[in-house]
């Protein structure tokens, strides 16, 4: 039995969070199948990038369970019941997923390099040697072959963000999280931001979930989109049907206000 | 070539004395500052942790802080052979300075450690570092750099309290000046060439704590 093939990669079952009086999120139930490209999409204050931040276990859960690759994140088993994971277990699990950040959080006292080979070495306990070669890999496919040697304050925000994607990429998570990444950037280098990450779509078999502001960029890339809106996906399904026949009223205004600001 | 104010022989007769007493302050310094560098920073990363250590590590510090440095010595040096434990003056006096500095030490180093942005955590996180490698491999390398400055001023600011070691009869610079002043009845030449010894020895390390913030700001480009 290959039970890898059959479960969801990633999967939120009655998932809740509240930020004291406010609910965030409201009984969120999401499954995303290996490989599949999600993006979520919707107002700001939706919902939308607490949804990354508990998968990336950044926050607490307050009720429900997440599952990685067929186990639960946010749980684990003991005595035939669950109780809330403990760190080694959350930190095992955890390790499946990577995450690009919206401000990149580059480590600014290393090098485009040492950002790639630091957590491969120290985590993983990979010898320099392969560690630079394979960060040295990734920058590559990233386009940034030639400023390995640059710290972060010497590089574009563009320039960071791939860098980031790299550095995330390094530790050969099988779910990637893109946090409104190209939010930060001048319009001008989103682009070549977007395109590693639609090198990645089709150069790896690589679960991707995107917060994401860039409706074209979902509408073309994502195998999914899901509309959040106050805690909830309000609707979801295939770009081409969302995004040109939106059944949700909701789904509607809110993609009418976005289309028309560009 | 020698006066009622200033006497060139006995101020050369007492300088290889007075040198010897410069090494005691030397090493006053250097070992109460570097104690006092490790335990601020384990001060500061208590009271970053947890409700209850926190408060007794700032409990600790605002205690430390509040009260004069004079006391602290006497308290150390006669206070503490009450209850069984009886130290010689230096290592008194090394406890005193190295508490005593230590505790403003954190301060700093916590102003280091919350100016380093919380999305560093968060990467960390991310990235699955352990919370010890998250703290020693990327927080603190950014902690540091910019608190240098501020960690000088304490290095000096310790160095020039070491006279008050003087008060429990450490052989540093001014006890020794000090002694010999009683001894001889002229102070001038003992004092001033300590005072002078003092001003010489401050500048030179704030000199050597502006090279090396020079060089780690070089170090990690911004």
């Amino acid at each position: 039995m290959n039970a890898s093939t059959e479960h969801p990669m990633v999967r939120f079952e009655g998932v809740t969070k509240r930020y004291g009086a406010l609910t965030v999120l409201d009984d969120l139930n999401l499954e995303i199948k290996r490989g599949e490209k999600v993006a979520i999409i919707g107002p700001s204050g939706s919902g939308k990038t607490t949804v990354l931040r508990m998968l990336m276990t950044l926050e607490r859960i307050d009720g429900g369970v997440i599952w990685v690759d067929g186990e639960p994140m946010t749980h684990m088993p003991k005595n035939g019941g669950m109780v809330p994971a403990e760190p080694k277990h959350l930190r095992r699990v955890r390790s499946k997923i990577g995450m690009v950040f919206q401000h990149f959080n580059l480590f600014p006292h290393m090098t485009a390099l040492g950002n790639c080979i630091e957590a491969p070495m120290t985590v993983l306990g990979l010898p320099r040697r392969e560690a630079e070669e394979r960060a040295a890999e990734l920058l590559n496919m990233v386009g940034l072959a030639e400023k390995k040697g640059h710290y972060p304050a010497q590089l574009s925000g563009g320039q960071q963000q791939r860098v980031a994607i790299a550095r995330a990429l390094a530790m050969r998570p099988k779910v990637m999280l893109f946090d409104e990444v190209t939010s930060a950037l001048d319009p001008e280098l989103c682009g070549e931001v977007l395109q590693v990450i639609r090198k990645l779509g089709s150069e790896h078999d690589l679960t991707m979930l995107m917060v994401t502001h860039q409706m074209g960029f979902a509408k073309e890339f994502a195998d999914r989109v899901c509309f959040f809106y106050q805690g909830k996906i309000c609707e979801q399904g295939v770009p081409k049907e969302l995004f040109v026949a939106p059944k949700n009223e909701r789904t509607q205004q809110f993609l009418r206000a976005v289309l028309e600001a560009v | 070539m020698s006066s009622d104010i200033w006497n060139w022989g006995y101020a050369l007769e007492i300088l290889p004395i007075l040198a010897r007493a410069a090494i005691v302050t030397i090493e006053a310094t250097v070992i109460s500052f570097a104690i006092a560098l490790v335990l601020g920073l384990i001060l500061a990363v208590l009271r970053m942790s947890g409700p209850v250590v926190g408060w007794l590590a700032s409990a600790f510090v605002e205690l430390v802080r509040s009260t004069p440095l004079l006391i602290q010595i006497f308290f150390i040096f006669f206070v503490l052979p009450r209850f069984g434990i009886t130290l010689d003056a230096f290592a008194a006096g090394i406890i005193a300075l190295s508490l005593h500095y230590g505790c403003y030490c954190s301060e700093v180093y916590r102003a280091g450690l919350e100016a380093v942005p919380r999305g560093q955590w968060e990467a960390c996180t991310a990235l699955n570092f352990s919370s010890w490698n998250t703290f020693k491999n990327i927080i603190l390398p950014q902690a540091i750099p910019p608190i240098v400055p501020a960690l000088g001023n304490y290095l000096v600011a310790l160095f020039k309290d070491t006279p008050l070691l003087s008060a429990i009869a450490v052989a540093e610079l001014v006890q020794t000046a000090k002694n010999m002043g009683s001894d001889t009845f002229r102070y001038n030449e003992p004092m001033t060439i300590v005072g002078l010894t003092f001003l010489v020895l401050s500048l030179v390390s704030a000199v050597g704590i502006r090279w090396l913030e020079q060089r780690l700001n070089r170090r990690s480009v911004r």
